[in-house]
């Protein structure tokens, strides 16, 4: 089988973000950069089905400025064979990048896309839903296990009330969630060899698709602050302000 | 404008969050309701006595008993050319579901709003909540998922909607539904408790984890859990608390063993009162929390449960 799997370069999870004064954004410039930690998993996934025989080839896409290339030569050295980067430098939403997908899709002709549930930057969680409606596909979203039977996909999904495991025709797209997999670090052999994996660079203006935004981001601000609380010297003092709070 | 709500529910009983998403519809325009599933009149009769609600209708079909996003978006999309805006809560289904309404009707989905700014412009977080961004969206149709605590409930009683009966969508069977493996617990919901005792990877273990119980127990609370404890096993995903678990607003939130990671805060700093206990007085959780106290939580715990015993 051959899979898609799509990844995003967002600010690392571990950067304390910063907003603009001026209401204009959140400050990127000279910010640490990373792969969507649920595009990690997405990755892995596929990695691991490539080992165990059930995938034969990984293509990783990318779709955003330059850099990207970094990201998805991360992804090949965690173990996908190809990347595919559709390089712009415009901000696009969920549908926009559904549509960018979808195309990829029609010209690779995969048996499963990949996506992580939800990028940690917009916090959108759409695009994976959003491209299997484009492809008429059916959607294993908050995906925590999957197994393949016969043409079909067997996927245990987080929902909030604990799992559900549905079936879904293949082709298929699947959402990756936090407890599907632990992604591995890439060796530095592996990162080695993933410099010579071939990644083809596409323009996004030459795919000819309609990517106009459909909103306006009128301001970006910062969230009302709590104030710092009080420390207490007992656990009768701590009983006290409990009981106060119900 | 004219509002349509996907009603959240499991045949059975309407799940509260809904209440929230009708007051958030309400601030848009008059509301209707959607309720599909199988064998779902009690929760149709629920819904038309939500107060404020026109028409609730009514899909009622075996193929629509589990809300597989392959057969009820197709559904919500041909009603769409009634409706102005189609909403629902930010749940495991409306987050399933919408996008694939959106994305067939050519619509960018805007996602957990926190406000409505009036009818085309809403705040939202991002960033795990370390922003708010206020969009304006272009499309002749809204759709939306609303972050729930941010909305008061509707009244669930006053009203009398009209019940309306729809017929299911024919679409090619995509998807099966398998099975479900749901906790079960006498607990309140923890989407709605007003107490919630949250444990981390500081528990330790399952054994350890079970200590909470005695304090939720005394309190009438919820239990959660910070993604480290749900990894380790010490508790079930459904109690995940953060920016890619459960958003909560509890009047009090007391957070044991828990660092405060940018990304469980994002799941509970609209909390009214947060307590903390910590042995790590640099623990980031102190900074946002009322209360707190730097001890062992295994010295507190047992502690704790006796003096609010009294
Ligand atoms: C993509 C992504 C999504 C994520 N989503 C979420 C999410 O939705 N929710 C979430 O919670 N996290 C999420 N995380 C993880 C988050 O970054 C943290 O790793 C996690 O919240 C840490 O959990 P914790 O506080 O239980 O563990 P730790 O950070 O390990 O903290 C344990 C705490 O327990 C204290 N402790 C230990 N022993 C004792 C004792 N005996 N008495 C008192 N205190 C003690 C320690 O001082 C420490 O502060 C996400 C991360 C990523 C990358």
């Amino acid at each position: 089988m051959k899979v898609l799997v799509a990844i995003k370069r967002v600010v690392d999870f571990n950067v304390k973000i910063r907003v603009r004064s001026d209401g204009s954004g959140v400050d990127t410039a000279g910010v640490k950069m990373s792969m969507n930690p649920f595009d990690e998993i997405a990755v892995e996934e596929a990695v691991r089905l490539k080992e165990a025989g059930t995938v034969s080839e990984i293509i990783a896409v990318s779709i955003g400025p330059a850099q990207c290339k970094d990201t998805l030569r991360t992804a090949l050295a965690m173990g996908a064979d190809q990347g595919i980067h559709i390089e712009t430098e415009a901000d696009l939403e969920p549908l926009a990048i559904a549509k960018i997908l979808q195309d990829t899709a029609h010209k690779e002709d995969p048996d499963m896309i990949f996506l992580g549930k939800q990028a940690i930057d917009d916090d959108a969680n759409q695009t994976a839903q959003m491209l299997a409606a484009l492809l008429n596909w059916g959607q294993g979203t908050f995906a925590s296990h999957i197994d393949f039977t016969e043409g079909a996909a067997q996927v245990v999904r987080e929902i909030d009330g604990g799992l559900e495991t549905i079936k879904l025709n293949l082709p298929c797209v699947i959402s990756t969630d936090l407890r599907l997999n632990e992604p591995r670090y890439a060796s530095l052999p592996n990162i080695m060899k993933a410099k010579k994996k071939p990644i083809q660079t596409v323009a996004l203006e030459d795919l000819g698709l309609d990517t106009t935004p459909h909103l306006n981001v009128l301001a970006v601000e910062e969230p009302a602050q709590r104030k710092a609380g009080q420390i207490l010297s007992s656990v009768q003092d701590l009983a006290d302000k409990i009981k106060e709070a119900v | 404008m004219r509002t349509l709500v996907l009603a959240e529910h499991n045949n059975i009983e309407l799940n509260p969050q809904t209440l929230n998403t009708v007051t958030c519809a309400k601030a848009l325009g008059s509301v209707d309701i959607l309720v599909a599933g199988k064998n779902c009149g009690d929760v149709a009769q629920a819904c038309a006595e939500i107060e404020g609600v026109q028409t609730v209708l009514i899909a009622d079909d075996v193929m629509l008993a589990h809300a597989l996003a392959e057969t009820l978006a197709p559904l919500l999309v041909s009603l769409a050319e009634h409706y102005d805006a189609i909403l629902a809560p930010a749940t495991s289904i409306g987050k399933n579901v919408l996008p694939r309404v959106a994305a067939v009707l050519d619509v960018q989905q805007i996602s957990d709003i926190c406000e409505v700014v009036n009818e085309n412009t809403f705040k939202r977080p991002i960033y795990a909540g370390n922003a708010i961004q206020t969009v304006q969206s272009r499309d002749a149709k809204k759709i939306i998922t609303v972050r729930t605590t941010t909305f008061e409930p509707a009244n669930p009683t006053g009203g009398s909607a009209t019940l309306k009966n729809i017929d299911k969508v024919d679409t090619p069977q995509l998807s099966t539904f398998v099975g479900a493996e749901l906790s079960t617990s006498d607990r309140p919901d923890l989407a709605s408790s007003a107490v919630i005792v949250s444990g981390g990877r500081g528990l330790g273990s399952v054994e350890n984890f079970a200590l909470l119980e005695t304090l939720a127990d005394i309190l009438g609370g919820a239990i959660g859990a910070s993604r480290a404890a749900v990894d380790a096993g010490f508790a079930t995903n459904d109690h995940q608390i953060g920016q890619t678990g459960k958003v909560v607003a509890p009047d009090l939130y007391i957070a044991v063993g828990i660092s405060g990671a940018i990304q469980h805060l994002a799941g509970m700093k609209d909390s009214r009162t947060i307590v903390a206990i910590n042995s790590d007085p640099d623990a980031p959780i102190f900074k946002i929390a009322d209360y707190g106290l730097v001890a062992d939580l295994f010295d507190v715990l047992p502690e704790l449960a006796q003096a609010l015993k009294q």
